[in-house]
C-alpha cells in the first residue's frame, strides 16, 4: 500500500510478494542487510516461466515453485538452490516504521522470467 | 529480402521511436493495460520483388506432394511418413549437414520444419517463427512474439505452424491464434481464443481443415476446463467451439461430482488426425484436475479420451475414454494415427494410439463413433489389473492409485510410456514406430488444495522419481506389426527418449530425442542403427523431410528443455548422477554428400 494515498498496488501480479520472517542466525550479510526484523521479502514471481512461487519445503526452509519445483533460499538473497529458474528473485529492502512492516527500497534485482525477443534496446 | 514483423494486440500501427518510448513507459508502470501491449511494428525494409509461394489449398492437404511437408504429422492421418526414397537404407551413411541456423533461443524446441516448395517454417519457444529458404538455408522473414510481462509461461515451446493459403498460423502462449502472410511474415489477424490469465495457455501446431483453423488449449495443471476452437481461416472468425468437458444437460456431466466440471482439465495440445471420407476430426485429451482422482470420484469424461469431432460444426460424434478417473497425469493428447488393416475378410478402419497410460490401443473409427478392438501393453505397466474384452475398460489395483492420504508408487511415470513425441508409421513395412521410455516410475500422493484462478490446481505432494533397480536402459525405440499386433524389433538406448519419430518410404526411420545429443537413422525392417550425427543440443524436435530442386533434404531442430530436461533431472536425483546438455536452438538440415 501507497503510505501517503493509502492505495494498494495490486495492479499487477508483477507486484506479488512472498514474505517471511527468519531467524536472524539464517541471514547472510546481503540478505540481513535487507531484512527488518528478520523479515525479508522477496518478489513471488518465479524466474523459470513466472508462475507463483506458493510452495514452502519446510525442512529446508526453501520457497518453492509448484510447476517445476525451482527452490530459492530466502534467507540467501533467494538464490536458486536447485531446479530450472535462472536466477534469484529479486529482493524488496524492508524498514520498520512505527512498528509497521514498510518498503524501504524499490526491489533489487529483476522481476518475472526471461523473454527472448526484446526489440533491441530494450 | 529480409523482413522483420510482430504484431499489436490493438489496430494501431506505431513508427519504431514512438513505440519503444510507449513500450518502456507501459513495461515499468504496474498499470492493467500492461498486457494490451504485446509487441511492437517495425516497418518491412523496401520490398524487393518477392518470392512465389504455392497457395495451400484443401485438395494439396489432402493429398500433398511428396515433395512436401505441409502440416505437423505431413498428412491428415498423422502418419508422420514422407514417400521419398532418394535417401534410403542403403545411402543414408552418406547424409552429411548441408545447413544450420541459429533459433537465437533456448528451452525445448519441438516444431517440425514445414516445407511447401522450398519455404520452410519453424516455430520456437516463445512464438517466434522463422522462414527460410528450405534448399539454401537463406532467412528470408522473422516474426518474434512479445510475450506480456505477467505470464504465467507454462511450457515454453511451440509445435509448429499451420498452413492455408497463403497464410501462415501459429497458436501462441499467451492463448492467441496469430496468422502471417506466407510471403512476408505480416500480421493479418490476432486473435484471443482464451485468457491467458485463467490458466489457458496453448503450444500445439493448428490443425488446417476446409477453411477452418482448429487448436486446442493447454492447462490441465491449472483447472482449465478445456476446449477445441475452430476459427476462419481468412479473418479468424470464431466458427464453433466444442469444450472436453460436457456441461450441465449434456450427456457425460453426471461423471463429475458437484463443480469438479468447472475446473476439470482436460486439455488438447497436440494436433489431432482428420479423416476426409468421415468428415471428422480426432483429438486426444489430457489429464483431469486435481491430479488425484479421489478428489472428483467419477470417470470424468472425456478426460484422457479420443474424440471424434465433425469438422464443419464441432459437434461429438463419437469417443473413447482410455481409462477412467486419471490419477497419475497420464494425458492422452497424441492424436490417434489413422491406420487401416485388412481383418476377418474386411477393412478395418483403425484408430491407433501408444498411450501414456503404456498401452497401445487399437480402436475402429467409422461414421457411427469410435469402438475398442484391442489393447497390448507396450511398456511394464503395473496399474491395470484387466482391460475388458468387449469395452476396453481397465480395472485398477488401487495400491497403485494416488490418493488423499495415500501414497502409491505407479509404473510407468508420470511422463508415460510416451509422451507428447508423436510415433510415426509406414505403410511400407506396416511398422508403427514409438518413441518409448521404460524402467520409470512416478510416486506421488494426493493433498486438499483451493482453486487459484490461473495458479498450479495439481494438488499432489511428496512427489518421487525412480528408475528400477538394475536397469540397463531407459529409452527405446519400438517397431510394432499394426496387422499382427506384435512388437517386430526394439532398439534400446541408455538415455532417456523424447525423439518424435520420422518413418520414409527409402526404409530408414530417423529420430533424435537423447541426451548424447545424436540425430538416429535406423533401417525400418531391421531396427538396425545405420547412421548417426551428433548435433549442438538434445534434440526434441519433429524430423521432416522434403524435396527441392531434385535433391531431397532431413530436418530437424535441435535444442533441449521442457520435460525432457525435466525427466531427466528426476533420473539425475534418483541416480545421483549430473548429466548437461546445454540448451540453445539450431535447425539443421541434411542430404547425401554426393548431391
Amino acid at each position: 500500500m501507497d503510505a501517503a494515498t493509502r492505495r494498494v498496488r495490486d495492479g499487477t501480479r508483477l507486484n506479488q510478494l512472498i514474505v517471511v520472517r527468519l531467524a536472524a542466525d539464517a541471514l547472510s550479510d546481503e540478505t540481513r542487510s535487507r531484512a527488518a526484523d528478520g523479515v525479508v521479502a522477496y518478489s513471488g514471481v518465479c524466474t523459470h516461466t513466472g508462475c507463483d512461487v506458493t510452495d514452502w519445503n519446510a525442512p529446508a526452509q526453501h520457497f518453492k515453485c509448484p510447476c517445476h519445483e525451482s527452490e530459492y533460499d530466502p534467507g540467501d538473497a533467494a538464490r536458486v538452490v536447485s531446479g530450472p529458474a535462472p536466477w534469484q528473485l529479486a529482493a524488496l529492502p524492508l524498514k520498520v516504521v512505527d512498528g509497521l512492516l514498510a518498503v524501504r527500497a524499490t526491489f533489487v534485482g529483476k522481476v518475472g522470467f526471461a523473454q527472448p525477443g526484446s526489440p533491441s534496446g530494450e | 529480402m529480409l523482413t522483420r514483423s510482430s504484431s499489436l494486440e490493438s489496430s494501431q500501427s506505431l513508427r519504431r521511436g514512438h513505440a519503444l518510448s510507449g513500450l518502456r513507459a507501459a513495461a515499468v508502470g504496474a498499470a492493467a493495460g500492461l498486457s494490451a501491449l504485446t509487441s511492437l511494428i517495425q516497418s518491412p525494409r523496401a520490398a524487393e520483388p518477392a518470392r512465389d509461394y504455392s497457395a495451400v489449398t484443401d485438395a494439396r492437404l489432402v493429398s500433398p506432394e511428396p515433395r512436401n511437408w505441409l502440416m505437423y504429422r505431413r498428412t491428415y492421418d498423422s502418419w508422420g511418413y514422407s514417400p521419398l526414397d532418394k535417401i534410403n537404407a542403403r545411402n543414408v551413411q552418406e547424409l552429411v549437414p548441408v545447413w544450420s541456423a541459429s533459433t537465437g533461443t533456448a528451452e525445448g524446441h519441438q516444431a517440425p520444419p514445414i516445407v511447401n516448395d522450398g519455404t520452410m517454417f519453424v516455430t520456437t519457444p516463445f512464438n517466434q517463427v522463422l522462414a527460410f529458404d528450405a534448399a539454401t538455408g537463406e532467412l528470408l522473414w522473422r516474426y518474434q512474439r512479445r510475450m506480456p510481462a505477467d505470464i504465467r509461461m507454462g511450457h515454453p515451446t511451440n509445435r509448429g505452424v499451420a498452413l492455408y493459403g497463403d497464410k501462415v498460423y501459429m497458436a501462441t502462449s499467451d492463448t492467441k491464434v496469430v496468422a502471417l502472410d506466407a510471403k512476408t511474415g505480416a500480421v493479418v489477424w490476432d486473435k484471443a481464443v482464451e485468457d491467458y490469465n485463467g490458466g489457458y495457455y496453448m503450444t500445439m501446431a493448428p490443425l488446417a481443415v476446409r477453411g477452418k483453423i482448429m487448436v486446442g488449449v493447454s492447462g490441465g495443471e491449472r483447472g482449465i476446463r478445456g476446449f477445441v476452437v475452430a476459427l476462419d481461416a481468412e479473418t479468424g472468425q470464431e466458427a464453433w467451439k466444442t469444450y472436453t468437458i460436457p456441461g450441465p444437460g449434456e450427456p457425460g456431466h453426471e461423471t463429475w461430482p458437484g463443480d469438479s466440471w468447472k475446473t476439470g482439465g482436460a486439455p488438447v495440445w497436440v494436433t489431432g488426425s482428420f479423416d476426409p471420407a468421415l468428415g471428422l476430426t480426432y483429438w486426444g485429451t489430457g489429464n483431469p484436475g486435481p491430479w488425484t482422482g479421489d478428489r472428483r470420484p467419477g470417470d470424468n469424461l472425456y478426460t484422457s479420451s479420443v474424440l471424434a469431432l465433425d469438422v464443419e460444426t464441432g459437434k461429438l460424434r463419437g469417443y473413447h475414454q482410455y481409462h477412467w478417473n486419471d490419477s497419475w497425469d497420464w494425458d492422452e493428447v497424441s492424436a490417434p494415427l489413422l491406420i487401416d488393416v485388412q481383418r476377418d475378410g474386411r477393412t478395418v478402419h483403425g484408430l491407433v494410439h501408444p498411450a501414456r497410460d503404456g498401452y497401445l490401443w487399437f480402436l475402429e473409427r467409422a461414421e457411427s463413433g469410435i469402438s475398442f478392438v484391442a489393447a497390448k501393453a507396450y511398456v511394464k505397466q503395473n496399474v491395470f489389473t484387466s482391460i475388458d474384452p468387449t469395452t476396453g475398460r481397465p480395472t485398477y489395483d488401487e495400491s497403485h492409485k494416488p490418493a488423499v492420504g495415500h501414497l502409491a508408487t505407479y509404473c510407468p511415470s508420470l511422463w508415460g510410456g510416451k509422451d507428447w513425441p508423436p510415433a510415426a508409421y509406414s505403410p511400407k513395412t506396416g511398422f508403427l514406430y514409438i518413441p518409448a521410455n521404460e524402467n520409470l516410475c512416478s510416486q506421488m500422493e494426493g493433498e486438499e488444495i483451493e482453486y487459484r484462478r490461473g495458479q498450479q490446481f495439481t494438488g499432489s505432494t511428496n512427489s518421487d522419481f525412480s528408475v528400477a533397480p538394475g536397469a540397463t536402459h531407459i529409452g527405446e525405440l519400438q517397431a510394432w506389426n499394426v496387422k499382427t499386433r506384435e512388437r517386430a524389433w526394439t532398439h534400446e538406448y541408455a538415455s532417456p527418449n523424447w525423439g518424435p519419430v520420422l518413418a520414409t518410404a527409402g526404409g530408414v526411420v530417423f529420430e533424435g530425442g537423447t541426451t548424447d545429443r545424436y540425430f538416429h537413422a535406423f533401417d525400418a525392417s531391421t531396427g538396425k542403427q545405420l547412421w548417426q550425427y551428433r548435433t549442438n543440443s538434445g534434440i526434441t524436435g519433429v524430423p521432416t523431410t522434403f524435396e527441392v530442386g531434385g535433391v531431397q533434404y532431413v530436418a530437424v531442430q535441435s535444442g533441449w528443455g521442457v520435460d525432457a530436461q525435466g525427466m531427466l533431472g528426476r533420473i539425475d536425483k534418483a541416480r545421483g548422477t549430473d548429466t548437461v546438455v546445454p540448451q540453445g536452438g539450431v535447425v539443421w538440415v541434411f542430404a547425401l554428400h554426393a548431391r
